[in-house]
């Protein structure tokens, strides 16, 4: 227990001061106006001029398009697979339901997966498929937020930056450079990084095993720091050679904090009100720490039906207990629940554990971490969505105290309340809707692997994930089907898309307004009582808005486990 | 208000349309973009990390007279008295009889798996029912004995290359009896494989199964050996 927070506190106090460093270095590279010697040929080969600045429409336009080419790539090459060079395992293509899919997954930083990385992909495609999409839609996410941050930070002007400049500034100064360091210290931890596709051993007691290696560290790299999540092998991060030892596991679990964290850090740089930036910070990790506290809680707790078969959960000096179903022994119990916290906070989706065997209350957490989405959220995106509703508390309480809502010296008015509006309601529009649409599709009952209410939560869940961009899964669904394939595709391009681009017109609409200087009746919004407000808000939306679909899922699991209710 | 006018930012450009020149750089953007982060950069990797680490960029193999005998950090699949045996994995493979069937086939590294049960799964209890039974004959335990939660848990990945200190010490005593050495010396071989928190607060302690199984067989051979 003391071993357990002592870690606890160590990483999250590591997490904050990485905050700093990396927040004045990215702040530098979204500010600084000299391009450096390969950047410069970079804009020569793409034929785009860096001094351009962007109105939002275009840059948003931009992104969209090079997002739209960059997936068809993807798209092509794994229809094309079996034609490729370099499987000596021979891995045939993927039909075209799952293709558009795993493109529309990796595409979005969702990196839900329908197929099982073993078996489907060879190495060529876990790299110039699934690692490329890895890194250019983080590199994506994060140019959109730099471009967000400096619309907001500017006035009177229709420029919000150049998209290809922050595109291609945030690959080569931050994720290269950060992956290919990381990649070699989880190789030097035991991760394979081969062009090999297996290895055979013959095991003591004379069977034959067959390990499947790969660039597995290179891919494990950028999807912790991409807050991408899609898993070189079927278990993703709890497979040992995702995750071997838990120095690895830390380092994943601090990756996928880096980015979205250094945000509030830049942002706050940026707009010349560091407080602000730590204010959001705030929020975030006052979220963050009460939905660990839950998970370690009831995981450490263990299942309740376990005990009467004379099964020991308990942690002593020998064992560290709780509920090990779907878990790791080199993680144990603290390190799986801030990894539980973190993957979906961060909306990675990479899993150390199975979120299905997770107790009911336990596997909530990711369910509801999803559903606000704004928990430290993905690389760039989560923290639009936190200044979504940084907006969204400003008006409400605005309009509470009759005052005209301001939020950094400007006006909050009707045109930007509709974007705001229209991401807020994307997201839930989405889960619901399609969650509703499946379970009036008769052959959703074939994917289940669970009877009850857990049958639910993991149609629930994988709409939330999708629509989130997470990609972690209650993996028991058989979500291979034309039906799950497509409408999981379609929710992951819904909810990259339609609460980016309207965020982008929101930055820049509020770049082209002019300040107004402060006043006695403005409302700081820098101050630990708006953090709070902000928070009040985020779980008042998020409750209103999920609870019924909570309640038929894991809340009634977790009441039914206490009974002793089994299906 | 006039001081307002003064712009802090002013670019080269602005430009409005959003169409206007996209083309080339969107096209050439993804196959370059693919080229960088897609090939060279996993390449790269791949050459550096083969120079400083080659043992573990291909897999941590343990290979003894030229053939691979499995790699150190994945589990293998121990059903023999005399070696430890490390907890159960839900891992499947194909039928060797019948290709077009999958069958449970523990610790198969070429496709991981988990149960994917939830706690008041039906399925799931039976089988922990089972593994308890099972664990307590196998190990000459009371059958009120209590059993580590590891021990009868499946794992995420199946192939989880570890396990308590607690459920290693409760089954010495059924390895020793088969391997004819007396207890106390196996619990020698547990102490000895077992590791602690990483860098001293990281993780839990936890026994290495096929490490301490290779242990207790090097020790065997060069007991014969000697004699």
């Amino acid at each position: 227990m003391v071993q357990d927070i002592t870690q606890f506190v160590l990483i999250l106090a590591v997490m904050t001061g990485l905050v700093v460093v990396l927040g004045k270095w990215m702040t530098h590279l979204f500010t600084s106006p000299t391009h450096n010697i390969i950047e410069r040929g970079t804009y020569g080969i793409l034929g785009v001029n860096p001094a351009e600045g962007m109105s939002w429409s275009r840059y948003g336009m931009v992104l969209l398009l090079s997002n739209a080419a960059m997936m068809l790539l993807g798209y092509l090459m794994l229809r094309l697979q079996e034609y490729l060079p370099g499987d000596p395992l021979a891995r045939g293509s993927q039909t075209p339901d799952l293709a558009f899919n795993t493109a529309a997954s990796f595409v979005t930083n969702t990196n839900w997966q329908s197929y099982s990385g073993e078996s489907s992909l060879s190495n060529f495609s876990q790299m110039a498929v699934i690692t490329f999409l890895m890194m250019v839609s983080a590199a994506t996410g994060v140019a959109a937020a730099g471009a967000f941050i400096r619309g907001l930070s500017r006035k009177n002007t229709a420029d919000i930056g150049n998209y290809w400049v922050d595109f291609t500034r945030v690959t080569y100064r931050v994720f290269l450079p950060i992956c290919f360091v990381m990649a070699l210290i989880y190789v030097w931890q035991g991760m394979p990084q081969t062009l090999n596709a297996d290895a055979i051993a013959a095991t003591l007691e004379g069977a034959k095993q067959q390990l499947i290696i790969g660039p597995v560290a290179s891919l494990e790299s950028i999807k912790h720091i991409g807050t991408n999540g899609g898993g070189f092998f079927a278990m993703n991060a709890a497979h040992p050679f995702e995750n071997p030892t838990p120095l690895t596991n830390t380092l994943h679990i601090l990756s996928m904090l880096l980015i979205p964290s250094a945000l509030t850090y830049v942002f706050g740089a940026m707009i010349l009100r560091r407080r602000q930036g730590w204010a959001f910070f705030g929020a975030f990790l006052v979220m963050f720490l009460g939905f660990l506290v839950l998970v370690y809680g009831t995981e450490q707790a263990g299942n309740p039906l376990l005990t009467p078969l004379g099964v020991d959960q308990t942690q002593t000096a020998l064992q560290a207990g709780g509920n090990m179903e779907g878990k790791e022994l080199r993680f144990g119990i603290a390190q799986t629940s801030l990894f539980v916290t973190t993957t979906t906070a961060a909306t990675t989706g990479s899993v150390d554990a199975m979120h299905s065997s997770l107790t009911p209350l336990g596997g909530l957490v990711p369910i509801a971490e999803m559903m606000l989405n704004n928990v430290f959220g993905g690389d760039g995106v989560g923290f639009i969505n936190l200044v979504t509703y940084a907006i969204l508390t400003v008006f409400l309480v605005g309009m509470m105290i009759g005052r005209t809502p301001e939020f950094l010296g400007k006006k909050v008015e009707a045109r930007e309340m509709k974007y705001v509006m229209l991401a807020v309601l994307a997201h839930p529009f989405s889960i619901l809707g399609f969650t509703a649409l499946a379970c009036l599709v008769p052959s959703t009952l074939e994917s289940l692997a669970n009877q009850g209410p857990h049958g639910f939560s993991e149609v629930l869940y994988a709409y939330t994930s999708g629509t989130a961009n997470n990609g972690s899964a209650f993996a028991g669904l058989n979500a291979n089907t034309t039906f799950f394939n497509t409408t999981i595709g379609l929710a992951m391009l819904i909810g990259r898309y339609l609460t980016l681009l309207p965020m982008l017109a929101v930055a820049g609409v509020l770049a082209a307004k002019k300040t107004i200087p402060e006043g006695p009746g403005t409302l700081s919004t820098a101050t630990p009582l708006f953090t709070g407000l902000l928070v009040f808000v985020i779980l008042v939306v998020g409750g209103l808005t999920f609870l019924p679909a909570l309640a038929l899922g894991p809340i009634v699991e977790h009441l039914m486990m206490l009974g002793g209710t089994t299906f | 208000m006039h001081k307002e006018r003064t712009i802090t930012h002013a670019p080269a450009s602005i430009s409005h349309s959003p169409f206007k020149g996209v083309t080339r750089p969107v096209l050439v953007s993804a196959v370059f973009f693919m080229l960088v982060t897609g090939l060279a950069y996993p390449l790269v990797t791949t050459g550096v990390a083969n120079i400083l680490f080659p043992d573990q960029a291909q897999g941590s193999l343990i290979v003894e007279n030229g053939q691979a005998i499995g790699s150190r950090v994945i589990g293998q699949y121990f059903t023999k008295p005399g070696y430890f045996h490390g907890r159960p994995s839900a891992t499947s493979g194909t039928d060797p009889n019948d290709p077009s069937k999958t069958v449970d086939q523990p610790y198969n590294a070429a496709a991981s798996g988990a149960s994917n049960q939830g706690v008041i799964s039906k399925k799931l209890l039976d089988a922990f029912a089972e593994r308890t039974k099972t664990y307590r004959e196998e190990n000459g335990l009371a059958a009120d004995a209590r059993v580590p939660v590891d021990a009868v848990t499946a794992s995420g990945s199946g192939l989880d290359p570890h396990i308590s200190v607690a459920n290693a010490r409760l089954q010495a005593a059924r390895v020793a009896k088969a391997r004819g050495l007396p207890e106390d010396k196996v619990l020698d071989f547990v102490d000895q494989n077992t590791s602690g928190p990483q860098l001293g607060v990281l993780g839990d302690q936890r026994v290495n199964v096929l490490e301490l199984n290779l242990a207790l067989d090097a020790a065997a051979q060069a007991h014969r050996a000697a004699q």
